[in-house]
């Protein structure tokens, strides 16, 4: 079970008062009725899913109720760094290769 | 060819065991393969067989980066059903089962498997409608299974509380009784040895680093150990890791890949001679042939490739098997593990060709992969024979994902979507 | 009692630590027998010689108790005095003796002693190899449920208990900075060494005392024997507020980022006897800063013929009987060992008083202080050799010795038969590094200690003593207080070099010499052809099966471990897998690192289910929502329905009344006088702020740009893919001020869903929303004398047809509370929704019905509700909805403003090829050509009846009921081309076989004018 930092709340606390909500980062388009099919469904779901770095939504659900954001290690869950929505990750797999 | 049978068991008896042949070679790759299957799982391996036994193509290699059946074929809880909600999905999964029976002896290899029927329980008026809806399709599209009441239920499980003292009373369910439960191992090997009897080259400790291209079109697969390898067709079928594979050759999948757990107890003496499923409170169990009652969990929420979740996830499962069964209570858990489940939007799999010629994905069964082992083979054969879906595979292609044509199994497929 | 009387053969006069003072008496296959507080079952069964504990599961074998701890593969029995507290799988080695303990063994007919299946695991066990069935059975087919049959009877090893539970468990949720697994020497000074900084230290420890190994040691540490020591330790953390103290509390799981899970077993040793109402187990959910493992090591048996013989046991659990439960388990001793160690069982055994014939030293030229010791105490040293078999079969009663060559890989001398009953075995010690695997750290091998470490890992976790393979006391008492302060001071306690602890000194510690490898002792004939050679007892695992396994090509460690069984069994493989992993490594010519290890998984040693549940079972398995008005409902005899996790009345029979009576009566009173619903669950989100309606108009498929203050508008709402999944009423509060109802389940997703878009992709409207579901108590006045009833109740609200119009609100008074009304209809009815705060809901509930009196005002519930939208044609999201339909294939393009100048949530996804094809599943209404026939909800519609199955199915019934007020059924559904079909006919088989025909038409069955709400 994870522990997780919530950049709002700004202390530590359990995976149980906080859901995954997928890939962090993915901006709706700007102009949905002019995309293509194709175009659209990579928004709506195709993803990235690697084994490795990631940066994934989560939610502070039973708490804050904010949306923010995490880099972790999906192979040792290990949480790099959590940030809140519209800021940049400071660990990426390029930084860290 | 070694036959096995119970008159073989004693003629080795005699001689001590010690004249079994290996169940299958160790040989080396290849430089050039016709069709290289990437993932010795159960779906790779019953891929090779069908391929080699339908389609006649024998110069196949199953290249595995770890050890045959090691990913979800070995940490999964065995069920296998075909009652799903819609045709498409139905139309497969059915296939599937037809080919479950009769499976041990077209291989000849016991894969114990063991219809003694699933129930899906029902707890709420909206479960009851949706069970009563799936019921109905299966019965209309020629697939066994009856809804039943509380009553019903409870005499086929006299040991489960059907009572109203529930937090969510057993209000009925769906009976599948040609469902059941398989030795998810022996699938696997049983699978591999009829493979390699026709030739199938099968590489353990075999990683794919790359997929090798060439204007557009796959052309063979790098390896960690053995370096290029070449084929005219490359099939992957690597559930947990599709993603990772895609990216090497350059396109996105509609997945995610989350752990999903499951335990078993200590082995008691049979208790529970079928199996019990509920989405509603989140647990299903059935009783190996060993005496363990094996219980599967939901999936984690988030992304995780390491086969393990969170404790929660286990907690939440084992409150609602002693909700469901309370004289469970004093039984112990004695191991958990976790997989990793490639898991779609709509719960349904992808069996299709991608943007990368000659190069076909078989991924995306979620929680479910298990029980169409040998159905996802026999259409991803016939898929990489010919080089188009075959037509059951039609309705599962990635592009559906394009045009919205989705098949939303997430009633049927399982558990905690 | 006579029983209690009678002599404990094997029961040392002196020692032990047992309080002889409090003699107790236990129950083992329907006889009694005495022994001692302090016992373990185990210990107790051994004082009264009992041999055989259980019958093996494939060869039913006899077997004996062989371990002393978490290890023990054999003495795995049933317990419990009455059918509600049976348990089944105790392992007898850590279960606590207390009065009146019954314990029974769980295989063997007609006993353990005699069993008959053992006859034909002699005979049949040579068919019986690695993996045999799935080489048979198969034929025929059909046979195969009857071979499975008797696979199945085979199984398990206790059973299951019938009856409830009685029993209650719990959970505790703790912080810790340093966490200690293991309170042996190592574990004692960790956890010293780090509550002396001031930290929060948990130490844990399956034992009922702390001290390990410790207690039956004959070490002195600081010039005092090492017991002393360690009640001089456990004082000093007993009396430190930052320490809580676990005993009798295995650390089963170590999970990600340092959470551990402890299972404590608070009432076990008084078993039956617990007092009532007190919690039997509980789960410790630890969130640890670090961790220290001290976890030790676990020794290894030798593998050799018949080696499962009741008799064989290991050296160190022998001298664990002899020294701390003063039980001799035999009378003469046959020690084989590889290492010093092992010296220690035939050291203790002759100190005891009782013989010990040899000791059999693999190693070719001991020279440690050990064999001194041993030839002081005149026993027979046998170099160079192995007890390659045992002989026996309900009990040891000799071995054969036999010279081997230094890598223990042959026999090389002749046999020579030695008379004995105990055979101990010492094969070296195997870390016990389970927990560091928990989390996906690998273990590696380490040449010197021959043994797998804990090897590289993310999580904040030391280790500290014999689980690092150092087995010197004086290492193990270093290595903890080294161990502890770090912990602490990466904690942020103390400072690393603070001499917190002085490390204590072990007096007289010799020097061990090197021990020898040995895996797998040979025999005379090939394994294949030796005596069985277990190396997994409980699963029956033996070398040459391992060896076949290989050779049959399963050369992965995973798959020798599949294909043959070992460490399935509840022990986990804690004695055999290194042996195992080794003789897989020979046979394939590999090295163990080569071969690798099998990964450890939680749990430790198993959990009661019951223990992990906790309280979360039963009334606490799920909160139950309740709305202000719950009680008067249970009065009036509602019948309840789960909707979420709400209970909502379904229905209100009255006595006699059967389901449909109570509906047709609620349906018609709705509709000719005044019904009144319950309608608090829906779910209510007040949204505020100057983008308010910029933002609903993002997020609900219709337009909102206009809707004036005092006016309310339904509204669906689709996810990005098109389909509709959630719908409902929003109100205009204030210019800049809304509140918005959802469906009764989906109001928290709904939530969520509207702060995912505000705070991920539009943060610059500002716009706050807020759960106000729990504030307001709605109730759903509805029928013709609607009105009048509610013009009774509120002076200040004007509720003229002309003043207060279809969908408008108004704010005032309602049965002297304040009440917002909110003239809206779910039932085609003249209709007001009253929302008050919830703390009055059931005051104004009341007086709504003391002036409904002379309406004859009726209480529905959620089926009439149900019926009546039914029968308007209104459609509920999640029953006539499913995820996969768009608000054009629910005929409800009415509310799709795709003129709005921002593409709303929905619009692009519903515009995609496949959603806009025709000939889609359409919703549809359906009348039955017997209009008293109600077609089941979920039935198929097909068009040909006649068709060969499989049949194509053009859609099902989602909604479908009797109607009192049409006299007729009705129902809803999906038909594929639906909406261009209207007066067609479809048919729906149904399971008896009969087939109902239905035409399809509008599903407005009711006023499709909409007369009857505009009054």
């Amino acid at each position: 079970m994870f522990l997780i930092y919530c950049p709002h709340c700004e202390e530590h606390r359990e995976e149980e008062e906080f859901h995954a909500k997928g890939q962090a980062h993915i901006a709706r388009p700007l102009d949905p009725d002019n995309c293509t099919d194709e175009e659209w469904a990579q928004f709506l779901y195709f993803r990235d899913n690697p084994r490795g770095l990631h940066h994934e939504l989560w939610v502070h659900a039973s708490g804050c109720r904010k949306f923010f954001n995490i880099t972790r290690d999906t192979q040792s869950y290990e949480i790099k760094e959590t940030y809140k929505v519209g800021e940049q990750p400071g660990v990426t797999a390029a930084k860290s290769a | 060819m070694q036959k096995y049978s119970g008159f073989g068991l004693l003629k080795h008896a005699l001689s001590y065991h010690e004249n079994w042949q290996r169940a299958w070679r160790n040989p080396k790759p290849k430089k050039k393969y016709d069709v290289v299957i990437v993932g010795g799982g159960g779906h790779g391996l019953a891929t090779a067989y069908y391929l080699a036994k339908e389609h006649k193509i024998t110069n196949i290699a199953v290249i595995e980066k770890g050890y045959l059946g090691g990913g979800n074929t070995a940490r999964n809880t065995t069920i296998v059903r075909s009652n799903y909600l819609w045709d498409e999905a139905a139309h497969l999964y059915e296939h599937a089962m037809k080919l479950w029976e009769g499976l041990s002896q077209d291989l000849n290899y016991n894969v114990m498997f063991s219809q003694r029927g699933v129930l899906n329980l029902g707890h709420t008026l909206q479960d009851m409608r949706d069970i009563e809806r799936r019921v109905n399709a299966n019965r209309l599209n020629g697939i066994d299974g009856e809804v039943l009441d509380a009553k019903q239920v409870s005499e086929i499980v006299p040991i489960m509380d059907c009572s109203d003292n529930t937090r969510y009373p057993v209000m009925g369910a769906s009976w599948q009784p040609r469902a059941g439960v398989a030795r998810h191992d022996a699938v696997a090997w049983g699978f591999a040895r009829a493979a390699d009897q026709l030739g199938v080259d099968l590489i353990q400790q075999c990683e794919v680093i790359d997929i090798l291209t060439e204007d557009g079109a796959a052309i063979g697969v790098e390896t960690k150990q053995h370096g290029t390898i070449h084929a005219d067709r490359i099939g992957c079928v690597v559930a947990g890791n599709s993603s990772v594979l895609a990216k090497m050759a350059g396109f996105k999948l509609p997945l995610e890949s989350h752990p999903l757990q499951a335990l078993v107890s200590e082995p008691i003496k049979p208790i529970l001679d079928t199996v019990v499923m509920s989405n509603h409170v989140h647990g299903y169990v059935s009783q190996s042939d060993k005496g363990d009652l094996v219980i599967g969990a939901g999936i984690d929420g988030y992304t995780g490739y390491g086969q393990r979740g969170s404790y929660p996830t286990i907690e939440h499962t084992i409150q609602a098997i002693v909700e469901l069964f309370p004289i469970f209570s004093r039984v112990r858990m004695n191991r958990q593990w976790g997989g990793i489940v490639d898991t779609c939007p709509d719960a349904c799999p992808i069996i299709s060709d991608t943007p990368v010629e000659n190069l076909f994905f078989n991924c995306g069964w979620g929680t479910g992969g298990f029980k169409a082992t040998p159905g996802s083979g026999n259409v991803f054969a016939a898929t990489l024979a010919k080089g188009e879906a075959h037509e059951l595979a039609k309705p599962f292609s990635m592009f559906r994902f394009h045009d919205g044509s989705l098949i939303d199994e997430h009633g049927a497929a399982g558990v905690a979507h | 009692m006579t029983s209690s009387n009678h002599v404990q053969p094997n029961r040392l006069q002196n020692g032990g630590r047992i309080d002889r003072s409090q003699p107790v008496t236990f129950e083992y296959n329907n006889k009694t027998y005495p022994g001692f507080v302090g016992d373990t079952l185990a210990s107790a069964m051994l004082a009264n010689g009992i041999d055989v504990v259980g019958r093996s599961f494939k060869y039913s074998r006899p077997r004996g108790i062989i371990a002393a701890g978490a290890d023990e593969p054999n003495a795995v029995l049933q317990l419990g005095a009455t059918e509600a507290t049976q348990v089944p799988n105790v392992r007898a080695t850590q279960q606590e003796l207390f009065h009146g303990l019954v314990a029974k063994s769980t295989n063997g007919w007609p006993s353990t002693d005699n069993d008959l299946m053992s006859y034909v695991g002699k005979v049949g066990g040579r068919m019986m190899p690695p993996g045999f069935y799935y080489k048979t059975f198969m034929y025929p087919q059909s046979l195969w449920d009857t071979y499975e049959g008797f696979i199945r009877k085979a199984a398990g090893l206790g059973r299951s208990p019938v009856e409830n539970d009685p029993d209650i468990y719990d959970q505790i949720n703790h912080h810790c900075d340093v966490m200690v697994v293991g309170a042996g020497p190592a574990g004692l000074s960790a956890a010293l060494a780090a509550a002396r900084t001031g930290a929060r230290v948990i130490l844990a420890d399956e034992q009922a005392e702390f001290g390990g190994m410790l207690l039956h040691s004959d070490e002195l540490i600081d010039g005092q024997p090492a017991q002393q020591w360690v009640s001089r330790v456990v004082g000093e953390l007993v009396g430190l507020e930052n320490v809580t103290l676990l005993p009798r509390s295995t650390v089963n799981g170590y999970h990600d980022h340092n959470f551990l899970t402890i299972h404590e077993r608070r009432t076990d040793h008084l078993g039956d006897l617990a007092p009532k109402g007190q919690v039997r187990q509980r789960m410790h959910r630890v969130r640890a800063a670090w961790v220290v493992l001290a976890s030790g090591a676990i020794e290894r048996p030798l593998v050799y013929a018949n080696n499962d013989v009741p008799g064989c046991m290991l050296a160190s659990a022998v001298s664990t009987y002899i020294k701390r439960y003063a039980v001799v388990p035999g009378n003469q001793l046959v020690l084989m060992t590889t290492n010093d160690q092992g010296y220690q069982a035939a050291l203790d055994w002759h100190d005891a008083g009782r013989k010990v014939v040899a000791i059999v030293d693999t190693r070719a030229e001991p020279t440690g202080a050990c064999v001194l010791e041993a030839q002081r105490r005149g026993i027979e040293l046998i170099k160079g050799s192995a007890v390659i078999e045992a002989k026996g079969s309900k009990r040891v009663n000799g071995v054969s010795v036999a010279a081997i060559n230094a890598s223990g890989e042959r026999v090389t001398g002749n046999i020579r038969s030695l008379f004995c009953d105990t055979l101990a075995s010492a094969g070296g010690w195997s870390p016990a590094v389970h927990l560091s695997c928990h989390t996906g750290s690998r273990p590696e091998w380490r040449e010197d200690v021959q043994a797998f470490v804990p090897g590289k890992t993310v999580q904040k976790q030391l280790t500290a003593g014999a689980i690092n393979g150092s087995y010197r006391l004086s290492a193990c008492l270093e290595e903890g207080v080294r161990q502890g302060v770090l912990a602490a001071a990466n904690a942020g306690f103390g400072q690393q070099s603070d001499d917190i602890v002085e490390i204590p000194s072990v007096d007289g510690e010799v020097e061990q010499t090197a021990p020898m490898a040995l895996f797998h002792v040979p025999h005379t004939k090939p394994t294949s052809r030796a005596p069985k050679q277990f190396v997994d007892y409980q699963t029956d695992v033996t070398a040459a099966g391992i060896e076949l396994a290989t050779r049959e090509g399963f050369e992965s460690i995973e798959h020798v471990k599949r294909y043959t069984a070992m460490g399935f069994g509840t022990d986990q493989g804690k004695l055999g897998n290194i042996n195992g992993m080794a003789i897989a490594a020979k046979s394939m010519n590999k090295s163990i690192p080569e071969t690798g290890t099998t990964i450890f998984r939680p749990n430790y040693t198993p959990i009661t289910f019951g223990a992990i549940a906790g309280r979360n079972c039963g009334e606490l398995f799920d909160p139950k929502r309740y709305s202000a008005m719950h009680r008067w409902h249970v009065e009036n005899g509602a019948k309840f329905e789960d909707v979420g996790q709400w209970k909502r009345p379904w229905y209100f029979p009255k006595p006699g009344e059967s389901m449909q009576d109570a509906l047709n009566r609620e349906c018609l009173a709705t509709r000719e006088s005044v019904g009144i619903l319950d309608a608090s669950t829906l779910g209510k989100i007040d949204i505020q702020g100057k983008d308010a309606r910029e933002f609903l108009g993002r997020v609900y498929t219709n337009a909102w740009a206009k809707l004036g203050v005092g006016k309310c508008r339904y509204g669906l709402m689709c996810g990005e893919d098109g389909m509709v999944f959630d719908d409902g009423v929003t109100a205009c509060l204030a210019e800049n001020h809304f509140v918005m109802t959802t469906t009764t389940g989906g109001a928290a997703r709904v939530l969520e869903w509207l702060e995912l878009y505000h705070q991920t992709e539009w943060p610059e409207l500002e716009v706050y929303f807020n759960t106000v579901t729990d504030q307001w108590s709605t109730l759903t006045i509805s029928g013709p004398n609607s009105r009048k009833l509610l013009s009774e109740l509120t002076d200040d609200i004007d509720l003229s047809g002309d003043n207060f119009k279809f969908m408008d609100w108004r704010e005032g008074t309602v049965a002297g509370v304040p009440a917002r009304v909110f003239r809206i209809s779910f039932t085609g009815e003249l209709s007001f929704e009253v929302n008050v705060q919830s703390n009055y809901g059931m005051q104004v509930w009341e007086k709504v019905f003391e002036a409904g009196k002379k309406y004859n005002l009726t209480p529905y519930g959620t089926e009439t509700m149900h019926i009546l939208r039914a029968e308007k044609g209104f459609i509920i999201a999640g029953q006539d909805t499913d995820g996969s339909v768009t608000p054009m294939d629910l005929g409800m393009g009415w509310c799709v403003a795709n003129n709005k100048p921002f593409s709303y949530i929905g619009k692009r996804g519903m515009a995609r090829e496949d959603c806009v094809k025709p000939n889609r599943k359409q919703l549809v209404g359906l009348k039955t050509k017997d209009p008293q026939k109600v077609i089941p909800e979920g039935s198929q519609a097909v068009a040909d009846p006649n068709q060969p199955i499989p049949m194509t199915m053009l859609g099902h019934v989602t909604s479908s009921y009797y109607s009192a007020c049409l006299g007729h059924s009705i129902a809803m559904g999906f038909v594929r081309g639906g909406l261009d079909k209207m007066g067609e006919s479809v048919y729906y088989p149904q399971a008896d076989g009969s087939v109902i025909e239905a035409e399809i038409c509008s599903p407005i069955f009711l006023d499709p004018k909409g007369e009857r709400q505009n009054v």
